[in-house]
């Protein structure tokens, strides 16, 4: 068995991924990508839709261009990595030293590093997640497979097709499906307002006259063989069915599109503190977690509506490795904890130093209108004419504000209120 | 007499929503943009609404059985399902680079690749 010895090893090759192998190859680390599929590029190959690099190349591209201007860079840069190689376990040896025990074709690969960054994205959310009973015929589909049949082989999933959950790539899969020919017969979403971003539901479902039925669930789904029906059902406030309003849709086809979760099977089994708001784990600003060395980027971190924002945390978690070897760790002492105030249900990062510029991505409980987004501790304040679950918050926060802070202060506080 | 209504940009993720000020037909005034393409899709969006058309067709010989594919420009709304019906009948031969062109001359516009296809 070999051991290759790495001062980084990027476990999952996809925008975050392939964006952390870049800048460490840059900053002059010795890196590898890992990556499980056949092909690098992860999610985005599949996205022949609009509205990718609009802030990271100041363009707007489809998903599929996106990628391929990362991986072109990557090639150029010649950055080693090894594809349908699979992380089995990583051993935590010493602060600098981690071993990745990596199955690949040609045998098991031990590769020695100081340190890694964990880029292998979220997954789906599926029916057993929501509730939801009933038969499980063929035809069910979650939003991703039902894309990656459609865009990336060519192949229709179904003719007739319900969508639960109004996620954006269900909303997007709403709009291909109708482009294709199906009948889209209805997307169905449990909260009252939509999951996706408005944008989305104006050109994918307003386009094509999809019925969008807010404060709605599928309470059943039926079929022998195939999906042949769903029954759904008007909710409570407490998103309990609300009894005497069910009524069937028959269609042949059920698209999830009802959530992702942070994937980090591996990284559980080493010890890593998971925040319950993010499904992510608990960072601090140079994405490290809890176990030195250890970092985390993409939707892996924290489920981003923009690739934009991936690439990004796979550059700062790059930046955060340099830092880590150079100084033999993360050099802050005093770290500053980001506490969630009004309206916030989550935060990134978890921790800041106050030594250097921040970036913070957060989004809200509730939608919300004439806001200030606010961190009263550092006088911070950043007005916004409406905030949505849907739209993560993302701001910058220099070094210079946090010269108010009295070296005591241990923690700030995000929060969102009322103009 | 002058209207208000209300449109969510679709330009980029920013999704502003647009409260517009209608008269004669003619919008006269435009807020909630972040940027001026706002008041662009505002002026487009009541008089003749255009949208990129986006799909995928079939490659042969290449390392995946398909490319994704875009109108070059926005086409006008009522112009999608001729595109849609154009792309069906596409059979391309691998290699395909993105920025080919797929189908040419096609409501005022071309269609071009936007995933690259490697010849196998």
């Amino acid at each position: 068995m070999k051991t290759l010895e790495y001062d980084t090893v990027v476990i999952g090759g996809g925008p975050a991924g392939i964006a952390a192998a870049i800048k460490a190859t840059e900053l002059g680390l010795k890196t590898i990508l890992i990556e499980n599929r056949d092909l690098l590029g992860g999610i985005p190959l599949q996205c022949v839709h609009t509205g990718f690099g609009l802030h990271y190349f100041k363009e707007d591209l489809t998903g599929t261009q996106f990628v391929t201007r990362l991986l072109d860079k990557l090639e150029k840069l010649r950055v080693e990595y090894l594809l349908k190689a699979h992380v089995h376990s990583i051993e935590y040896l010493d602060y600098d030293k981690k071993l990745v025990n990596v199955v690949t074709p040609q045998g098991v690969v031990r590769i020695l590093t100081k340190t890694i960054i964990y880029t292998t994205g979220a997954r789906e959310r599926h029916l057993y997640e929501i509730g939801v009973v009933g038969d499980r015929p063929d035809g069910i589909y979650t939003a991703g497979e039902a894309q990656t049949l459609m865009d990336i082989y060519g192949i229709m999933p179904g003719r007739e097709v319900v969508i639960i959950g109004s996620g954006d790539v269900g909303l997007i899969m709403a709009r291909r499906f109708a482009l294709e020919g199906a009948k889209v017969k209805a997307v169905i979403e449990i909260l009252p307002y939509p999951g996706g971003l408005m944008r989305n539901v104006m050109q994918c479902l307003r386009d094509y006259n999809i019925p969008l039925l807010l404060g709605h669930t599928v309470v059943k789904v039926v079929g022998k063989k195939r999906v042949e029906k769903v029954i759904v059902a008007k909710v409570d406030e407490n998103f309990k069915p609300i009894e005497g309003t069910e009524f069937e849709i028959p269609c042949d086809t059920v698209v999830l599109s009802v959530g992702l979760r942070p994937y980090l099977k591996v990284l559980e089994k080493l010890g890593i503190h998971i925040d319950p708001a993010t499904g992510g784990p608990v960072v601090n600003e140079y994405l490290e977690t809890n176990i030195p060395g250890v970092f985390v980027a993409g939707n892996a971190l924290v489920v981003n509506d923009l690739v934009d924002y991936a690439v990004e945390q796979g550059e700062l978690a790059a930046e955060g490795a340099k830092v880590f070897i150079e100084n033999k760790g993360i050099p802050t002492k005093n770290w500053k904890l980001v506490e969630k105030g009004r309206n916030i249900r989550l935060v990134v990062p978890h921790a800041v130093s106050g030594e250097r510029d921040v970036i913070i991505y957060a989004r809200v409980a509730n939608p919300e209108r004439n806001v200030y987004v606010q961190i009263p501790e550092l006088g911070f304040r950043l007005f916004s004419y409406g905030v949505r679950p849907a739209e993560m918050i993302w701001f910058k926060l220099r070094k210079d504000m946090f010269s108010k802070l009295g070296a005591d202060v241990n923690k700030i506080t995000l929060e969102v209120k009322p103009r | 007499m002058s209207k208000e209504l209300e449109l969510t940009c679709i330009i980029c993720p920013a999704s502003c929503t647009l409260k517009v000020t209608v008269e004669d037909n003619k919008v006269i005034k435009v807020e909630g943009n972040l940027c001026p393409r706002g008041v662009e899709f505002a002026k487009n969006e009541l008089s003749n609404p255009v949208r990129y058309v986006m799909s995928v067709v079939k490659v042969r010989g290449g390392d995946l059985p398909t490319v994704s594919v875009v109108t070059r420009n926005p086409v006008p709304k009522n112009c999608i399902w001729q595109v849609m019906e154009a792309l069906a009948k596409v059979e391309v031969e691998a290699p395909v680079e993105i920025g080919d062109v797929i189908v040419k001359d096609i409501c005022g516009t071309d269609i071009i690749a936007t995933r690259r296809a490697k010849k196998i």
